[in-house]
């Protein structure tokens, strides 16, 4: 498969899962799933490895190995999937695993916050997303991608562009952790650490870089793409390599340095030049494999000496060589040194950052300051820890076993060999960045040799600005502590929007549930009656006028004997008498039936009315008395129910004066007896040509037996210690 | 309510009211009647039994759990629909057999429909006596 996608060609496979809502289960390999899906399967594996050591003995290493494997087919699934519907529901499910990762230490309180926090977040930007699917698949008449970016313009140039846009910008930025919705990704470091390495920098977060990928051929080249994005990735970038200085925690810094990785991609991604979109494929495969290996390298620090902060480590490297060994390979690569692969992206990031359509200078300026910061900070987790003789080294402390330190290495030689061998590379660039841009534009070449040009002086400004940050990196620390605690967090805003939340529905739960029935009879009611009567008054006009037939006696007495029971029912005092009343005008509708020929109707009727007098009369024994007197004393329930007779009324009159359409009527008439060979035609309706509505029906019957049932069984706690003996 | 002739009465009558529940049922196709009809007749029988001799005996009369007869009854009328599907139809199409069969007489009509509405019968009885059952016990 590989050497097809590196020759250019693209493979495409379709499943179809409901072909009539045009959604398929359909996967399309290009460069840019290719080199996702290799980054998903190469780390992932490695990490696997890792972890089986990492967790070692854990009660739920099991759980934890479940989850990781859910994850890892979750996101294999979203980079391949060409239907935008089966993305978003691997999508979700990667959101889903991440949520139970996060919080796999689920007795910290801490952790269990972070993965609320994180799956919130998540959630709703994929509810937006979903949104933007439907929209665009609306727009375009397909959800499948590449059908979708074969047709130039079919979004740009549509009306429902700029909504369709900011959703999956949404959708996007949350997964991203673009500023301002970053906050939840650092708190994700709550989870084990092989899972910040592998979801929490090289896999899940860039989902949301894949899809501003993957729908770039069809969204960029407007001004609202360019912009937002290169706002957005820039503000993110430079905000976030800051605050990664402000750590003391090695691994919150190597988050915040994720964050800077994720906006660097946006900001690149805003852009379609050759330029720009080869260094957005190439940073990509950069920071992966170093972020991931210095995260595993982390994870081995706090494993091994039990602590990761910056100003507790120091001088590490003689009890842990490989480890410190893998980790300088790794920072070099992070830090843009040549001749590891770091240089290469970085190289290629201010190449891109020149040529980016928007403020060039700008632009480049952010990417100087952040790069110059990932020196600093690459000094200050790999360097300083393993190095530095400016504190006492922990002591006895062993070296990692070996299935922790392969995943570290290969990594991190890998960064280097892709860096001295960048051809190897460059198979997989090309068809990643054909993919993106959407078109035949040449990749550019990934060289580590330049020549002498303007990236080359801004690298070389990058170095001596990181080791100045470097140098001063306790004082700046010290600096940016005492900025940020004074600053609002984002954070707390956050909590502050939680309680917001909960006391806000809580409020209107106690609002809309008082438990009172009567309360919720007056609700459903009114609601009914305004619904109908608004609808009846703008749809139709006038009363109708209704010609009087000739009525019979039998017609009358009926009348007559409904109306009885509604005044008894009205006028007692008696819960008894009321319900008699109600039964009265339940069998006076029962005759109705029966005047009208449809005696199982009817039949129906009579019993069920039966059955709701002996129930209520067994009820009423526990009802309290009715009011005494309370005859003309409840002027609001006489109107609504006036009102619902007269609606009601006004209803029936238009309903048997207009036109009845009688063509079921008909087919039920004519087909009942040879195709259903039965003669009683409500029966054969209800077993047989309707038979799946009456089966959902007795399930209700059912489920309402059930509910009621557990009701009425339901004892307070108290009562029940008395029952026992 | 401790009356011999309304304890007499209703055992009679409660006999009556469930033969004619199952008579109904079983006509139901071609005139007024089926399942939830004879559910709801069925059903009161056992009910007036229950009034005049207590939940208990209506109970042990009734044999099994009213829950379980509602619960049973869906699951027959599941299996009218799935036989249906096993013989390659729509979910729930009507599916007969005629015994004895001639040229203008059908036979004996057996089919998956009065399956169906045996099942709608089980749940009906099955669901208002739960209801009426628990309600006379915790009063």
């Amino acid at each position: 498969m590989i050497p097809t996608i590196t020759a250019g060609d693209t493979l495409r496979f379709v499943w179809e899962w409901v072909p009539s809502l045009g959604v398929n289960v359909s996967f399309y390999i290009d460069g840019l799933s290719l080199t996702f899906a290799l980054l998903i399967t190469g780390i992932g594996a490695l990490v696997m490895l890792y972890s089986a050591r990492y967790l070692a003995g854990h009660v739920h290493q099991a759980r934890f190995s479940f989850y990781l494997t859910s994850f890892m087919l979750a996101m294999i699934g979203l980079v391949t999937s060409d239907n935008l519907l089966a993305l978003f529901v691997f999508w979700e499910l990667t959101t889903i695993t991440s949520y139970l990762l996060i919080g796999f230490n689920h007795d910290a309180t801490k952790s269990r916050r972070s993965a609320l926090q994180a799956l919130l977040m998540t959630g709703v930007g994929g509810l937006a997303l979903l949104a933007g699917i439907i929209l665009i698949g609306t727009t375009a008449g397909t959800f499948e991608m590449s059908e979708i970016n074969a047709m130039p313009g079919v979004l740009t140039g549509s009306v429902m562009y700029l909504p369709i846009l900011l959703l999956v910008l949404a959708g996007a930025f949350t997964k991203s952790a673009q500023f301002p919705l970053h906050f939840w990704l650092p708190n994700a470091m709550a989870a084990p650490t092989p899972v910040s390495a592998y979801l929490h920098s090289a896999t899940m977060v860039k989902a949301g870089v894949y899809l501003l990928a993957r729908v770039h051929p069809s969204f960029a080249g407007t001004d609202v793409w360019l912009w937002t994005l290169t706002i957005a990735g820039a503000v993110t970038m430079v905000f976030a390599s800051v605050m990664a200085l402000r750590q003391t925690d090695l691994k919150l810094a190597l988050a915040y340095t994720t964050l800077m990785a994720l906006g660097a991609l946006t900001l690149l991604l805003g852009n379609e030049s050759g330029y720009t979109i080869t260094a957005a494929a190439t940073f990509l495969v950069v920071h992966s494999l170093y972020k991931a290996a210095l995260f595993l390298v982390v994870g081995i620090l706090d494993a091994q000496t039990g602590t990761r902060d910056a100003r507790q480590l120091f001088g590490m490297a003689r009890a842990m060589p490989i480890t410190a060994m893998a980790a300088g390979i790794a920072a070099l690569s992070m830090a843009g040194f040549p001749p590891f692969l770091g240089f290469i992206g970085k190289e290629l990031k201010y190449a891109g950052a020149l040529a980016v359509a928007s403020e060039p200078i700008l632009v480049a300026g952010a990417v100087l300051i952040s790069s110059a910061l990932m020196v600093a900070i690459a000094g200050i987790v790999s360097f300083r820890p393993f190095w530095s003789k400016s504190g006492t080294p922990i002591p006895d402390v062993k070296e990692a076993p070996w299935p922790m330190l392969v995943g570290p290495i290969i990594l991190a030689l890998l960064g280097a060999i892709f860096g001295i061998f960048p051809e190897t590379l460059q198979s997989i660039v090309t068809p990643t960045v054909a993919a993106i841009v959407g078109n035949a534009e040449p990749a550019k070449e990934l060289r580590l040799w330049a020549g002498v040009n303007l990236p080359l002086f801004l690298s070389i400004a990058t170095f001596v600005l990181g080791f100045l940050l470097y140098a001063y990196k306790v004082q700046l620390r010290d600096w940016l502590i005492g900025i940020t605690t004074r600053a609002p967090s984002f954070d707390n805003g956050w909590d502050r929007l939680m309680a917001g939340v909960a006391a806000g529905s809580k409020a209107l739960t106690r609002g809309i549930q008082t438990g009172v029935l009567k309360h919720y009879m007056y609700v459903t009611f009114a609601t009914a009656l305004v619904a109908l009567a608004f609808t009846l008054f703008t749809q139709t006009s006038g009363i109708p006028s209704v010609s009087w037939p000739q009525i019979a006696l039998w017609d009358w007495l009926v009348f007559l004997l409904v109306l009885l029971g509604t005044w008894l029912t009205v006028v007692t005092n008696s819960r008894i008498t009321a319900i008699a009343g109600l039964g009265v005008v339940g069998i006076g509708m029962a005759m109705i039936f029966i005047l009208f020929s449809a005696p199982d109707v009817a039949i129906t009727q009579l019993l069920v009315e039966t059955l709701v007098v002996v129930l209520f009369a067994a009820a009423a024994l526990k009802l309290p008395e009715l009011d005494k007197d309370s005859f003309g004393k409840r002027p609001f329930d006489a109107l609504l129910a006036l009102g619902f007779g007269v609606v009601t009324t006004i209803i029936l009159m238009k309903v048997t004066t207009g036109p009845i359409d009688r063509e079921l009527t008909t087919f039920f008439e004519t087909a009942s007896w040879p195709e259903a060979f039965g003669q009683n035609i409500v029966n054969v309706i209800l077993v047989d040509f309707r038979a799946l509505d009456t089966f959902g029906e007795i399930a209700v019957v059912l489920i309402a037996a059930i509910s009621i049932f557990a009701l009425l069984r339901a004892k307070p706690e108290p009562q029940a210690e008395e029952d026992q003996p | 309510m401790n009356s011999v002739i309304l304890r007499a009465g209703a055992r009679l009558l409660a006999l009556l009211l469930v033969i004619f529940s199952i008579y109904m049922l079983l006509r139901g196709h071609n005139a007024p009647g089926g399942g939830f009809i004879g559910g709801l007749i069925a059903a009161t029988g056992f009910v007036v039994f229950a009034i005049a001799c207590g939940t208990e005996d209506a109970r042990r009369a009734l044999r099994f759990d009213p829950g379980s007869i509602a619960g049973a009854g869906l699951g027959i009328a599941l299996l009218a629909g799935i036989i249906a599907a096993i013989f390659g139809d729509n979910f729930f199409t009507g599916q007969w057999l005629f015994i004895n069969e001639t040229e203008d007489d059908k036979g004996i009509p057996l089919s998956t429909v009065l399956v169906f509405d045996i099942g709608v019968y089980l749940v009906v009885l099955g669901a208002v006596l739960s209801i009426t059952f628990a309600l006379e016990e915790s009063v």
